[in-house]
């Protein structure tokens, strides 16, 4: 006869708390030599480029508040973060919580995981969260290293909007965070997305590729004339939305909306992984991704939520249109140049004006007035009226504007010579550049700021 | 006799899909034994270990792991260690490292976790601050084993313990898995070395296609098997072989398929036949400086199990 072990007549069956997994995964990834150089690039890059940039004649004028870089210490961080949503992000995301599941399958080491932890759930939740504060890590690293390298070149100074008024260096510091961290909204999208794909497609390099995949596909919808409520409903906008922080009043509306719109994104696909990995049968040895199951779990209610958010957002706000109407065209140019012109006269040591005395209008068409008077194009051409306290005659300013489909717009100041036809403008102290000649500027989508 | 066991599987089945990776097994592993698992590819042992590790649920039958019955996926106690489809390690870390976090994992110190008496048991120590991405295969086995022992388990699984280990590495193996077993800790070892298994295991499961077609001590299977080959060097071969042809029971075979060596005979018998031979042989003045099988008892088992199976197919 045999008797069944009677010591300790009840096992013990323990399973690691959360923090200790959640420790184990993230020394597994500081380990990782490509996690440490990422941490160690995000830490000192930005700081070189911005303190190089901005010591270069030339300046990236086409990335919005580049050709602030010589003003101000505060235009390095915001260039970084235009980058940084376009490139640096995506990919960050792809190779921290891209790989994260992933790398269990590639190394064969979910069982030895499995034994060790005895919790799929607490696995999950332990990745999850050491993939975020290595994401958090690299992203903190972007932000500091960019403003201590703009900070150390340029300086502490006053950043010009994008509505041309200047804002002071305490509030301009203010808006470069809450920038930075409104982004953390999408970036924590696509890193769920990265989550879902290193759940769903195992050792498949396509897992990794997700994140910039995604992001690529969003920044190409955003070139595209669509609606403004598609537009709002993918969860990169915030990457662009943050761009009305820097108007006077701000464009809250489509930062809020995108911001909210990348957070469901976030909980979504992280649930989505979740519930894919607690369905994973880890005693096959075959597994090489969830196969149909990640189209069923995965693809389609990301699918089915992009189609809801467009109906809520399209409900909520009247946006089906591209948002880029004539008025608001003329609106902005104006706002923009009046605070612009303060500036010019600052530069050139004339007696100040206020906007309202200036009482600012532009007159803009687009294709010579043929056809809609909206929509995004290249096409546009603004004459801009403005009045001085004392001189009876109107001045005017022509500018050809290049709108593009997200609302920024630059636009190029096309004469008279001396207020916005030459790039210098020539002050008591020497040649400067010309506010005037050429700005940025953007249009709100919604008609949710008050018209100012 | 009363014997406590720390494995023990009535009926276990399970499927994947519309396959059968087990069927009906039953298997006991009593308190210090070391037992072997052997069968031909698709047998169904990495199923079966990764049942007795909690990795998985059976589907049918009952298993109890150190006294408790095991009833849902990673419910096994923390008695159980082991690995199956070879030791989770991470390459970025060294050994020590990854014995550490393992440690930390598990609550306990790293520094007083006895990583260092782990790694020295395994044959490790020389190379603890190396990481494992640099590791050999039986490096690789040798820590995976030494991940294990650091949980101290009273039940140690083990899949493939000694693929791609050395000679040294094969004793240090041999040495911690029966030191082990001698402080009471239960082995289950699957192997296709099946002289590591005879070095190691007083008793064997043979799966074929998901079934156990022998379970027992090692001594059984030459007994109850069928006769087998065996070596037998004399003192003079002719008188051997002359003896060898008047036994009962005893057929010299001629074409070996060996290297031919004139002071050796091949003989095929039974273990009663071969045991008047050798009586024989001494009685007639002939010294027995040989005698062994030519292949092992459980080797010979599994072969007739791998061609009956390439038979049935």
């Amino acid at each position: 006869m045999t008797t069944a072990i009677a010591e300790d007549s009840v096992a013990v069956v323990r399973r690691v708390p959360l923090s200790r997994g959640y420790r184990f995964e993230l020394v597994k990834l500081v380990a990782q030599w490509r996690i440490r150089l990422l941490v160690l690039a995000c830490w000192i890059a930005p700081a070189l480029f911005v303190a190089g940039v901005s010591r270069q004649s030339t300046l990236p004028s086409d990335t919005l508040f580049g050709r602030w870089m010589h003003a101000t210490g505060w235009a390095g961080p915001l260039v970084m973060l235009g980058f940084a949503g376009t490139w640096a992000l995506p990919l960050l995301t792809s190779v921290v919580a891209g790989d994260v599941f992933a790398a269990e399958d590639r190394l064969g080491t979910w069982r030895h995981l499995l034994v060790a932890v005895r919790s799929p759930r607490r696995i999950f939740v332990a990745k999850s969260l050491a993939s975020l504060t290595v994401i958090l890590l690299l992203v903190a690293g972007l932000v500091c290293s960019s403003v201590l390298g703009g900070l150390a070149s340029v300086g502490n100074q006053p950043l010009v909007g994008l509505d041309g008024h200047l804002l002071t260096p305490g509030d301009a510091a203010g808006r470069v965070l809450l920038a930075w961290l409104c982004a953390l909204a999408p970036t924590l999208a696509l890193a769920a997305i990265g989550l879902l794909g290193s759940v769903a497609l195992g050792r498949s390099p396509m897992g990794l590729l997700l994140p910039p995949l995604v992001a690529l596909g969003m920044q190409v919808a955003q070139m595209l004339p669509l609606p403004v409520a598609v537009r709002l409903a993918l969860p990169g906008y915030a990457f662009i939305s943050w761009n009305g922080l820097f108007t006077s009043p701000a464009q809250l509306g489509p930062l809020l909306i995108g911001v909210a719109v990348s957070l469901v994104w976030a909980v979504v696909a992280t649930a989505l992984a979740y519930l894919l990995f607690l369905r994973r049968d880890f005693t096959n040895l075959a597994y090489d991704g969830a196969g149909r199951r990640a189209l069923t779990l995965g693809l389609l209610p990301l699918a089915a939520l992009t189609a809801v958010t467009v109906a809520v957002v399209a409900v909520a706000t009247p946006s089906m249109g591209s948002g880029i109407k004539q008025d608001k065209v003329q609106r902005s140019v104006a706002t923009a140049f009046a605070h612009l012109y303060r500036l010019q006269t600052r530069q050139l040591h004339r007696p100040a004006v206020t906007e309202a005395k200036l009482r600012t209008t532009a007159a803009c068409t687009k294709s010579d007035g043929q056809g809609a008077q909206e929509g995004a194009g290249n096409d546009w051409r603004c004459v801009v009226t403005w009045h001085l306290p004392d001189v009876a005659v109107a001045g005017t300013a022509v500018y050809q504007l290049d709108v593009a489909s997200d609302g920024r717009f630059v636009a190029d100041g096309d004469g008279p010579k001396e207020v916005n036809g030459y790039f210098l403008v020539r002050t008591p102290t020497g040649d400067a550049p010309n506010p005037l000649w050429q700005f940025d500027g953007n249009v709100e989508l919604l008609d949710t700021t008050s018209k100012g | 006799m009363d014997a406590l066991l720390a494995v023990r599987a009535r009926g276990i089945t399970k499927c994947f899909g519309e396959v059968v990776a087990l069927d009906g097994v039953d298997l006991d592993v009593t308190q210090g034994q070391i037992h072997g698992l052997v069968g031909p590819n698709g047998a169904g042992k990495t199923t079966l270990l990764g049942l007795l590790l909690g990795l998985a649920v059976a589907d049918g039958g009952r298993l109890e792991i150190l006294g408790t019955p095991v009833e849902r996926a990673l419910a096994v106690s923390d008695g159980v260690a082991g690995f199956v489809d070879g030791p989770g390690l991470y390459p970025s870390l060294t050994a020590r490292q990854n014995l550490a976090a393992l440690a930390r994992l598990r609550g306990h110190d790293a520094r007083s976790a006895g990583i260092d008496e782990v790694l020295d048991q395994v044959g490790l120590t020389d190379v603890a601050d190396d990481k494992a991405r640099g590791f050999s295969l039986g490096m690789r086995q040798r820590l995976g084993l030494a991940a294990a022992l650091l949980t101290k388990p009273r039940l140690l699984v083990l899949d493939e313990p000694s693929n791609g280990l050395d000679p040294s590495g094969k004793r240090h193996v041999h040495r911690v898995l029966t030191r082990l077993a001698a402080d009471g800790t239960s082995v289950v070892v699957s192997s296709h070395r099946m002289d590591d298994l005879e070095a190691l295991c007083s008793e064997v499961t043979i799966l074929a296609t998901g079934r156990v077609v022998f379970s027992g001590p090692l001594n059984k299977l030459a007994s109850e098997n069928r006769e087998l080959d065996y070596r037998v060097r004399t003192s003079d071969p002719r008188a051997a072989r002359r003896l060898a042809d008047d036994t009962d029971g005893i057929r010299v075979v001629e074409d070996t398929g060996m290297r031919q060596d004139a002071e050796v005979l091949v003989v095929r018998a039974m273990v009663p036949a071969l045991d008047e031979l050798v009586a024989h042989l001494v009685r007639s003045g002939v010294a027995v400086r040989e005698l062994a099988p030519v292949v092992s008892p459980l080797e010979a088992a599994f072969l007739a199990l791998t061609e009956r199976q390439e038979d049935g197919r």
